[in-house]
């Protein structure tokens, strides 16, 4: 199957290496393909897979269609955006950037945001990005097909205020068409004492059959603050697999908001890596699945120097006979002393054919430090359930209630309001009964 | 108003109440007490319909209507309010929002509209200083962080609220200082009136001299093992549950 898939995509890159960027290096893309030769697909014999089986995504034979970023109808874009937020926003289609849609894209002078295609700065992507090892099918599989993505990058000391806003859109209209994919690119750098807020917000046209492959890299110096909110809610067909790597220098802080709503199968990993004493990264995230969904979250956090924290809380409610994995680990080299690093995974099963598998890791090789870990499983607490109920609620609004809230714990310190309730709004749309709450969601 | 007939109840296998009687009319105030295990709160938490009890004999009727036929919601509706024991701390549910959903959702019972944001809040100001509720516990999540004198207090401040027809108070008294102690049986007094019925169930008689019952009843494993007046509870306050135990026995 993994051999019939990786003929499949070296065809694909045949047809398509003409029309894909100019500005990535063709030597990315051919090791990245040599790579996928060597390597083929992850199979549930490897560890890291082991709960989550690709074969339904390479089984598909995903395409880059006739043109690239064919349009798609944009009215499902409207609802992606922020109304009330002052952002810069960047629209892709099927992974080709949309100008048209896009808006806000002047920043303040030294800073760069803009669509990779039309970034010709090879220079600043080589500094920042050049040497990322692949380590990983699809990474491969998204720098050998790299097409399109944001590129941003501030310079040294500048705070841009306003949120960064980047919005994929996917699926097609026409059914017909064999399935199409997309292979998103997002290179962030961020400079010394530099600070930015990104938003990706990855959705499709309901009910439509595609393949995202997204791929994030982080880079953030010294002393540098980021906000970074990936919110997946693509069509509940599609295949969503997604990696976001981050690096992370002296004193800099990272705030990760990971937010796993849509897909038939999706894959997200945050692999993090503190190179530098006094970095700090915050990940809190939640997945809601119900249905036949699988949701697969994996995060790495490596501390590699003294002085350096980490927190970790994700939360996941699952329904239907849908399935989640978690997979948290830390590692904390034999350098990194007086590390800080705390992690938790609670999860709420709603239906007695969910399941989730949790597997929270911590390997210390250091011995002056402070961890801890943790994961439970579980249904809603019978005490709160009667305390709503004696105070003259249904069950069903106790009970909706008590999920919302569950839920809402993850996201309800995100610091812009206007954020924060798009959020809250698309986790009611995914949670049962949220029509009864209303009033709690104000 | 409350007809407690031969009740038993067992909890998994074990029998607690072992055929209580009990009746209770509009406007008295009556006090259960007995030692720990006694069934003191099973019996409060049948009444507000917890699940995990087996009614093996007896009958509840609330208003002439089997008790048992109603949920939870249901009885609260009708006008039955729980303060409990160990108010459960809930994150993430606005204390405020719900007493405006509980508030809301007994109106529509009774065939009222809802209150809107300001009559509610109105309600709410007026309310809070029965039980000088700090403002700052309204808008967190229920109970969360709350010390154990701000529970109670906000059970009895959602009491004021919901203006129930029957309050069972669940060992209100226990964990508050004596100040807190004075606050909440003021707030508890100002809502007694003829047309609401209030029963206290306590461990101690400390209670019952800031709230002065009409009733007292000793609940001792299982049965009501004698009932009084007021002069009940400080003679028990002398001479311990041993004195009744034994006085039942021989009777």
């Amino acid at each position: 199957m993994s051999e019939a898939a990786v003929s499949h995509y070296l065809a694909e890159y045949d047809r398509f290496r003409d029309v894909l960027a100019a500005s990535w290096p063709a030597q990315r893309r051919a090791d990245a393909l040599e790579y996928l030769k060597t390597h083929g697909f992850p199979t549930r014999r490897a560890e890291q897979w082991k709960y989550t089986d690709v074969s339904p995504i390479t089984r598909r034979k995903f395409t880059l269609g006739k043109s690239p970023g064919a349009h798609i109808d944009d009215a499902p874009v409207e609802k992606l955006r922020f109304s009330r937020l002052n952002c810069h926003e960047l629209v892709f289609m099927n992974g080709s950037f949309c100008a048209e849609l896009s808006r806000n894209l002047r920043l303040p002078s030294g800073a760069t945001v803009c669509a990779l295609q039309s970034n010709g700065n090879a220079e600043l992507l080589e500094r920042y990005f050049g040497n990322e090892e692949i380590g990983h099918a699809f990474t491969a599989l998204n720098t050998a097909f790299l097409n399109d993505g944001v590129l941003v990058h501030v310079p040294d000391g500048m705070e841009i205020p306003a949120p960064i806003h980047i919005i994929y859109l996917g699926g097609r209209e026409d059914e017909t068409q064999p399935s199409s994919m997309s292979h998103p690119r997002n290179l962030i750098a961020l400079g010394r004492q530099a600070s930015a807020s990104i938003i990706e917000t990855y959705a499709g046209i309901p009910g439509s059959e595609y393949f995202t492959n997204s791929h994030t890299s982080i880079q953030a110096q010294a002393g540098a603050r980021l906000d970074y909110y990936k919110v997946q809610q693509e069509s509940r067909r599609a295949y969503h697999i997604g990696r976001t790597r981050i690096s992370q220098q002296a004193d800099s802080r990272v705030d990760c908001h990971a937010l796993s709503l849509g897909g038939k199968l999706a894959r997200w990993d945050i692999d993090a890596e503190l190179v530098e004493p006094g970095a700090e990264i915050n990940l809190n995230g939640l997945y809601l699945t119900s249905d036949r969904q699988h949701v697969d979250n994996h995060t790495l956090v490596e501390h590699k120097q003294p002085h350096t924290t980490s927190n970790e809380h994700y939360r996941g409610i699952m329904n239907g006979r849908s399935r989640a994995v978690f997979n948290g680990k830390v590692i904390v080299h034999e350098q990194a002393q007086k590390t800080e690093a705390h992690q938790s995974n609670a999860n709420l099963l709603l239906s007695a054919d969910a399941e989730v598998d949790t597997k929270p890791e911590l390997e210390i090789y250091a011995d002056d430090v402070k961890c801890s870990h943790g994961a439970t499983v579980g249904r809603l607490d019978e005490n709160m359930l009667f305390y709503l109920r004696s105070r003259a609620l249904d069950e069903d609004t106790a009970r909706s209630l008590l999920t919302y809230a569950f839920a809402d714990e993850v996201i309800r310190d995100i610091r812009f309001p206007e954020i924060r309730e798009r959020l809250e709004h698309s986790i009611a749309g995914e949670l049962p009964d949220t029509d009864l709450i209303k009033e709690f969601m104000q | 108003m409350l007809t407690i007939k031969d009740l038993q109840v067992r909890i998994e296998n074990k029998q607690i109440l072992k055929g209580l009687d009990l009746a209770v009319n509009a406007g008295e105030v009556h006090a259960i007490m007995g030692p720990n295990g006694s069934g003191k709160s099973t019996l409060a938490s049948v009444l507000a319909g917890r699940d995990g009890y087996d009614v093996t004999a007896g009958a509840v009727e609330y208003d002439g209507r089997d008790l048992f036929e109603l949920s939870p919601e249901d009885r609260a509706r009708q006008g039955i309010f729980l303060a409990f024991q160990y108010p459960v701390e809930i994150p993430g549910v606005n204390n405020i929002y719900l007493l405006k959903a509980a508030l809301n959702a007994i109106r529509a019972h009774q065939g009222q509209p809802p209150l809107d944001a300001v009559e509610f809040l109105q309600v709410v100001r007026q309310k809070m200083q029965l039980v000088n509720m700090d403002e700052s516990l309204l808008n967190r999540s229920v109970n969360e962080g709350f010390s154990g004198g701000e529970k109670k207090r906000n059970e009895i401040f959602q009491m004021a609220v919901l203006e129930p027809r029957l309050a069972i108070l669940d060992e209100t008294d226990s964990g508050l200082d004596i100040d807190a102690l004075k606050t909440v049986a003021e707030g508890v007094n100002t809502l007694r009136n003829e047309s609401r019925a209030i029963v206290l169930v306590t461990h101690y008689q400390r209670l019952l001299n800031y709230i002065v019952p009409d009733y007292v009843h000793v609940l001792s494993d299982g049965k009501i093992i004698r009932s009084g007046d007021r002069s009940l509870a400080v003679e028990l306050e002398e001479k311990g549950y041993d004195w009744v135990r034994q006085g039942a026995k021989a009777a």
